[in-house]
Formats: structure tokens, sequence, C-alpha cells
């Protein structure tokens, strides 16, 4: 997985290297934007309609048209 | 090219994608739900909410004809409709957007340098088609949006967690898949590989819309066509949300791998004199 270099040569035509992030690198920012990016997602989508961690509609009426146009299901 | 490299443009080309998708929802979008919500109110007192009197042995959910009590669309809700077609979905299409972006970057990220030979810009591209199917296309068949009017509110949390079910088995089957093919294709090949992985995650996904039970709350009456209007409403919004942030983010990693190609050839030639 973390080879610093994939898809060179074909039978001696200069391939272009495609460099590789290691995943090392890259995986506690995954976790961490995954996790926000639920969160983000949840609010817009679930809040005061499947679930509700805060009291009243606002948030719902506030995306709600949205929630509806981005395919979430909406009371 | 960094995490940042990709993190940065992805936010960049997801938050673009979110106004994009504004624009695409409130063009396309609220003639439907305004439509809809016209029926609701409208239908209260006759042909839309009644039913669940009449049909409650054969629908025991809709039995409560109050349900939609507590949610109101019009002009006495706490939130205006002016205020919900404009800065409240633009509020939600740009929180969606930046955040896919954010997520879609760092996959891509992941990716590049290790599916084949795709460039970084097809990597990203591949990315972004396989998360559009993965998290949209493939709800959305089995569990299609609703336009206000449509629903009982009683079942919401049924809802919600059948439709969350189907997305994280799409979800989950998807990255099996890609990590499979990838396995595939270099045991056999690039074709077998993708043919296998797509075969496999068609399996997975069509087997578990079978075993989730449907959602049938569509009242009796309900136009057809005004249906289909808002579904492909919201296909069309998320089509437009995720081929904005597919094309800015690739079109911008294209711009630094060129680049930084540029500058590993210049190097060689250096080195070469």
């Amino acid at each position: 997985m973390s080879q610093a270099v994939a898809g060179q040569t074909l039978s001696g035509t200069p391939q272009l290297t495609v460099p590789a992030v290691p995943v090392r690198e890259i995986m506690p920012w995954l976790v961490f934007f995954a996790v926000l990016g639920m969160i983000a997602v949840y609010f817009v989508s679930a809040e005061q309609g499947a679930t509700s961690l805060f009291a009243g509609t606002n948030i719902h009426e506030w995306v709600h048209d949205g929630r509806h146009l981005l395919g979430f299901p909406c009371h | 090219m960094t995490a940042r490299t990709f993190l940065v443009r992805g936010l960049i080309a997801g938050f673009i994608a979110g106004i994009v998708a504004f624009g695409v929802a409130y063009l396309v979008g609220e003639p439907p739900i305004n439509a809809a919500i016209a029926i609701e109110e409208a239908g209260s007192s006759d042909a839309v909410e009644p039913h669940s009197h009449d049909d409650a042995a054969t629908d025991p959910a809709a039995t409560d004809p109050a349900a939609e009590a507590g949610h109101s669309h019009g002009e006495e809700a706490e939130v205006s409709r002016d205020t919900q077609s404009t800065w409240g979905l633009a509020t939600a299409t740009i929180i969606f957007g930046t955040a896919l972006g954010g997520v879609l970057a760092l996959v891509s990220a992941i990716a590049v340098g290790r599916l084949g030979r795709l460039r970084p810009a097809a990597t990203v591209g591949v990315m972004a088609a396989v998360g559009f199917t993965a998290f949209y296309l493939v709800p959305f068949l089995k569990y299609p949006p609703n336009p206000p009017a449509v629903g009982s509110g009683d079942t919401i949390g049924a809802r919600t967690a059948k439709y969350v079910t189907m997305l994280v088995i799409s979800v989950v089957a998807a990255i099996v898949a890609v990590l499979a093919a990838r396995i595939m294709a270099r045991k056999w090949n690039g074709a077998i590989g993708v043919g296998a992985a797509i075969a496999g995650y068609g399996v997975v996904v069509l087997v578990a819309a079978k075993l989730l039970s449907p959602i049938d709350e569509v009242p009796a009456g309900f136009p057809a066509e005004l249906l289909w209007q808002f579904r492909t409403a919201s296909l069309t919004v998320q089509l437009a949300l995720w081929t904005t942030l597919a094309l800015i983010l690739a079109g911008s990693i294209h711009a630094v791998y060129t680049k930084a190609l540029a500058e590993q050839d210049r190097r060689e030639l250096a080195r070469a004199l």
C-alpha cells in the first residue's frame, strides 16, 4: 500500500509517474473529516426530524427544502 | 502532493459545488416543492390526509390526523417559505457540498497513484462517480425522496433508519468493491477486476434492496407527475453538485500534477546537462 510511485514503464516509453501520498499521512485527516462531515450532513439531513439534539424545529425548518431536494427523508 | 493539496482544493470545490447545487435546486427543485406544499395545504381538509381514518385497517401507521400539526410550511411557519427557498436551501447545499468536497478530496488522496495507471484527474473522477453512485444514486433508487405532503410524520424515524441502512450498505459495499478491484486487477487484469467488482457491488445492493422493506406512503390522489418532477429534480441537484465538485477538484489536482511533472522534467534535464 505504501509504494511511493505506481505505474511506470511500459516497454521503454517514458511513462508518467503518478505520485501516491502515504496512507499514514492521510488517514488522520480522513478520519477527522469523515467524522466532521458526518456531523455536518447529520444536521442537514436528520436533526429535528428522525432525532433531535436540540428542541424545537428551527434547524429543520431552515434546511427544509435542501433536506427534501438532497434526497433525505423529511417529515 | 500532500493531504493538504487535496483537502484545500476539495473544500473549495465543494463550496462552489454547493452554490451551483443551490442554483439548480432553486430553479428546478422549488417549483415542485411549492406545488406539493399547495396540495398539502389544500389537501389537509380533503384528498390527502383524511385517508388515514378509512384505511386504518390496511395502514396501521396512518392513524394520527394531527401528525402534521407541529410542522407547517405556510406563512405562519417559524422560518418563512421565502427564507427556506433561498438562505435555508443555500445553507443546506453549501454545508453538504463542502463536507462532501473535503471527504472526496481525502478519499481521492488515498486513491491517486493506487488505481492502476490512472492519472490523478481520472482517479478523482472515478472516486466521484463511485461516491455519487454509492452515496446517492443507489439509496435514491431504493428509497426515492418525497416532496412535502408525502409521508407521515409518524414514520420519519423508521424511514430514516431504512434510508441510512441502505446508504451504509451501499457505501461499505462500494469501498470493498474498489479494494477488491485493485487486487483482482493485479492478479488478472484491469477489465476483469473492475467488471467483477461492479458486478459484486451490484449483487450486494440488489440483495439489500430486496431484503429491506419498501416505504409506501404516497397519499392516494397525489399527482404522479408532480412526484416524478420532484424526484428527478432531486437527482438533478445531486448530479449538478457531484459533477461540479468532480470537475473542479479533478481540474485543480491535474494542474498541480502537471506542474509537478514539468518541475521533474526540468530537474532531469538539468541533471542530464
